[in-house]
């Protein structure tokens, strides 16, 4: 029965003990000679499978999932974008995966040159001048920039203990703040969304070390007064890091570095349309100007004579983020993809997302009222409108209605600051017809929702589960066989 | 390009938002910042000029027969685990936020979880962490914050990348202190552990250690225990189809680097952080946590859980501040794991004892080579040389195309001209003997 839909057994349960996958025959196994004492006890608890069990297992897992592949994923702030099969392939390089960390430079010149040429066209697309790849994610680049301020202001005896942010940020901003030991001081948001320029200058000064801003913000908004709020930082003697995670509304159609970022980060798996594999892995940078250079994290990579050599800086490094040179397999991946794009066709990627974003909007708010009244970038954040609110229909109740519609849900409940938030980020990389078919099923959820709101709370109806009990799983956690 | 709109789609989609163009759109960026000159390549490549370019780079990678380890190991992928984790259900899909339409990502994380308890014989494990590194540095951080502690103890034979990794985390506090257990034999010298405990928030110890030897574990936890500290343990998965668990000898925390399970070495990464811990620490574990629960029906399923602790909820007072993690490498080691099974593991933990135990005594009989240390190792070895270690390398690599190992000069000078030399079970007795003849033709 392993292969009925209605299974729902661990590998651990399909397990036969005698039963095997794969072996290791290598004849140097009996040169194995190791005293008793260092032995394991007992032998790990694992699934004894033939291998075309596991293929089965597997496989019939994969399906219970929503993909990119297979469903519109309209994840706000998440960037599902297509994940073109060539970076794939690249990457699957004989010549770049085998390729050990530690090999001497000699044998690592393709990757290294890959490496060099990829920070070169990332620092110019980001209008600064500067970059480090070692991050593994969003969050270890916030880490990474902050850790560069902090060595920034030791360098200039400067003692800055907070960072400041608006109410919309990401929860990644203030707790990698707390983690660095520095105090998060949260701004509120003008009813516009924005940042306001006052109450900045009211909350920094010769504490400062860092203003976090998250371009355009997660309210799919531009900062329109970038300007002052670059100036004023930059008066209190502070830095300005954006946040890059909505790069994708900005990429080839303006320059960070031109409104005055210090430093910012990149999502290689957002913007530079490498998979995020269920949760990871994916790849961050801290792109930054000239002041901030000689703290990146080492080693990072120059051309010499010609050869392309790892270089460990001056010692003002802040040192290592993570062991080695960081997630180069999905930097491959981003490089693939850089080379599918010129400068020009990178700003149509921008126009694209912003247009998809604006159609959903527009084709919706009658009945999802936006948060905000002016066009957005390349998210919009909706509401349930006030009929849907007086049946006792929730956000959450329209996520699921999606789910059994064939999509995706949007992100939800985030930002924080909006009330039953609906955040939608369709990319650029899905179709005018694709929207449509989104926005059908919006409608229909509403229109479904209004005639039987016990249904819609019920959603979903079609996965192969329905509503979990999450309080259950968090009071008594099972978190293993 | 990967965009599908035509020019007729944008004329229809801008009509329909009401807008006369598209930079009313974007009314709101400054108009002096759009459309800047960039210093880019003014053509992009075609898929088939794209492959040549990639191909042509790949290709300046030069493959070695390569016997260097420390902390990142040459491993056989196995064709099931790569046809598994090319789904593009998993590969395409994100975090499991919508529970209801991931659940073969939560129930592929769970089992990674359980995979990894099983290994490392403990309670419970997360979702995955970003490399070994990044593990270890997240143990110790959870050791001081049970402790409430800053006094960081830690074994000589632990990953100098790892420690590298520990202080850029703790670099903005500058209270925290750290001691090292000297090395005797190459390994940790347990009758300097219990002065050096004390006050202690913990004893991170690596086992097989950086210098490939097994560290002799028993009594450390009691003298652990005793000091009030917590042990912190870094194993190697696969050394743990063989060797002891650290659950075996009383570790609160046990982490490891994944790409041992399977993974490509791809330069560094991407790599998977193995984190497990005995369960009255489950509230201090970082990142993504899979929980089985149940759904409305009673059917069973799988959620994120315990996400009190985490940075989307808890901002600023968030237990760490990862979002991301490895979840597609994860599923490349529990798929890896299923399919060897504990008797394949075995056999692949003995495949590298083997390979090395060979290795050492080809290596050790070479004229003017010697090994450095006398105890038991698992996969790699220090060798002594006579001359530079690092010209020795280049040599052989030049001569040869043989990666006969790591120089440790940099990193250990103490040990004066050496090599760290590892065998894994990709390693034949053919491949072994070419590596003794490069060493002996470079001498």
């Amino acid at each position: 029965m392993i292969c009925s839909v209605t299974d729902n057994k661990l590998s651990i349960e399909k397990s036969d003990p005698g039963r095997r996958g794969l072996w290791c025959k290598n004849p140097l196994r009996a040169k194995a000679k190791l005293p008793a004492a260092l032995l394991r006890k007992s032998p790990p608890r694992l699934p004894e499978l033939a291998e075309f069990d596991v293929v089965r297992h597997y496989t019939r897992l994969s399906r219970l999932n929503f993909s990119v592949d297979t469903h519109f994923y309209p994840l706000g702030s998440c960037t599902m974008k297509y994940n073109p099969r060539f970076n794939e392939e690249a990457a699957a390089l004989e010549g770049f995966a085998a390729l050990h960390p530690l090999a001497h430079d000699t044998c690592a010149q393709g990757t290294l040159e890959l490496l060099h040429d990829l920070s070169a066209r990332l620092t110019e697309l980001c209008g600064l001048d500067a970059i480090t790849l070692q991050p593994a994610a969003g969050a270890h680049s916030e880490f990474t920039g902050l850790l560069l301020a902090k060595a920034y202001f030791e360098a200039r005896g400067e003692n800055r203990t907070e960072i400041v942010c608006p109410d919309s940020a990401h929860g990644t901003n203030p707790a990698t703040a707390s983690m660095m030991g520095f105090t998060t001081v949260n701004l509120a948001s003008k009813p516009d969304g924005r940042l306001d320029v006052e109450e900045l200058k009211k909350h920094i000064g010769p504490k400062t070390a860092v203003l976090m801003l998250t371009m355009p913000n997660t309210l799919g908004i531009f900062e329109s007064n970038i300007e002052a709020i670059a100036k004023a930082v930059h008066e209190a003697g502070a830095l300005f890091y954006m946040d890059g995670a909505n790069l994708n509304a900005l990429i080839g159609m303006v320059k960070p570095g031109d409104f005055g970022v210090d430093m910012m980060h990149l999502n290689f798996h957002k913007t530079f349309s490498t998979p995020h594999g269920g949760g990871g892995p994916g790849a961050g940078a801290i792109v930054c100007s000239k002041a901030l250079a000689p703290f990146l994290p080492v080693p990072t990579v120059k051309k010499e004579n010609g050869r392309y050599v790892s270089d460990f800086g001056d010692g003002r490094s802040i040192g290592k983020v993570k062991a080695f040179f960081g997630n180069t397999g999905v930097l491959v991946r981003a490089y693939a993809y850089m080379l599918a794009h010129s400068a020009k066709e990178f700003g149509e990627i921008a126009v694209a997302a912003i247009l998809n974003a604006n159609y959903v909007a527009a084709l919706l708010k009658d009945l999802y009222p936006a948060y905000s009244k002016e066009y957005c970038m390349h998210e919009c954040v909706l509401t349930p409108g006030a009929d849907m609110t007086a049946k006792g229909l929730k956000t959450l109740d329209i996520a699921k209605g999606l789910l059994d519609r064939g999509f995706h849900a949007p992100t939800i409940y985030f930002p924080n600051i909006v009330h039953e938030a609906i955040m939608i980020e369709p990319t650029e990389t899905e179709s005018k017809e694709t929207l449509d078919e989104f926005v059908a099923a919006m409608r229909d959820i509403h229109d479904k929702g209004i005639a039987d709101p016990q249904a819609l709370k019920d959603a979903p109806h079609t996965m192969p589960v329905k509503r979990l009990d999450e309080v259950q799983a968090a009071r008594q956690p099972n978190l293993r066989w | 390009m990967y965009i599908p709109h035509t020019k007729k789609d944008k004329e229809e989609m801008l009509k329909t938002i009401g807008a006369p163009s598209f930079e009313d759109l974007v009314k709101q960026v400054p108009s002096k910042f759009l459309w800047p000159k960039f210093d880019l390549p003014a053509d992009s490549l075609d898929e088939s000029q794209a492959a040549a370019r990639m191909a042509g780079l790949a290709g300046k990678n030069c493959r070695p027969l390569n016997f260097v380890g420390a902390g990142a190991y040459d491993r056989y992928t196995p064709a099931a685990v790569k046809a598994i984790t090319s789904r593009t259900e998993f590969l395409t899909a994100y975090t499991p936020y919508q529970p209801e339409a991931s659940q073969g990502t939560l129930q592929a994380i769970y089992e990674f979880q359980s995979t990894v308890s099983a290994l490392y014989g403990m309670d419970c494990a997360n979702a995955s962490m970003y490399d070994g590194a990044s593990s270890f540095a997240e143990a110790v951080r959870a050791a001081v914050r049970v402790t409430g502690r800053k006094k960081i103890v830690y074994a000589a034979g632990v990953n100098p990348q790892y420690m590298d990794t520990l202080k850029t985390y703790f670099a903005h506090s500058p209270e925290y202190s750290y001691v090292k257990v000297p090395l005797k034999d190459g390994a940790m010298d347990h009758a300097a552990l219990p002065a050096l405990l004390e006050g202690a928030a913990c004893l991170a110890v690596q086992t097989p250690n950086f210098l490939g030897l097994i560290e002799d574990m028993a009594g450390v936890a009691d003298l652990v225990k005793k000091a009030g500290a917590l042990l912190v343990a870094a194993a190697d998965p696969v050394s743990l189809g063989l060797l002891a668990a650290p659950g075996d000898y009383g570790a609160d925390f046990a982490v490891g680097e994944g790409q041992s399970l399977g993974l490509p070495l791809a330069y560094g990464g991407p790599y998977l952080g193995l984190f497990s811990c005995k369960k009255e620490h489950v509230r201090q574990m970082p990142g993504r946590i899979a929980g089985l629960t149940k759904d409305k029906d009673g059917r069973r399923g799988f959620v994120l859980t315990l996400q009190a602790r985490e940075q989307h909820i808890r901002r600023d007072k968030a237990a760490s501040n990862i979002c991301s993690n490895e979840a597609l490498c994860a599923l490349a080691a529990t798929v890896y794991s299923a399919l060897y099974g504990p008797e394949g593991l075995k056999e692949l933990a003995e495949a590298n004892a083997g390979a090395a135990a060979f290795a050492a005594e080809r290596l050790g009989a070479i004229t003017g080579c010697s090994l450095k240390f006398k105890g038991p190792f698992f996969n790699e070895f220090v060798l002594s040389v006579p001359g530079k270690a690092a010209a020795l390398r280049e040599k052989a690599l030049a001569m040869r195309g043989v990666d006969i190992g790591l120089p440790l000069a940099p990193l250990y000078p103490e040990l004066g001209e050496t090599l760290l030399v590892c065998a894994t079970e990709t390693k034949t007795e053919a491949d072994i003997l070419k590596l003794a003849d490069a060493i002996k033709e470079a001498l």
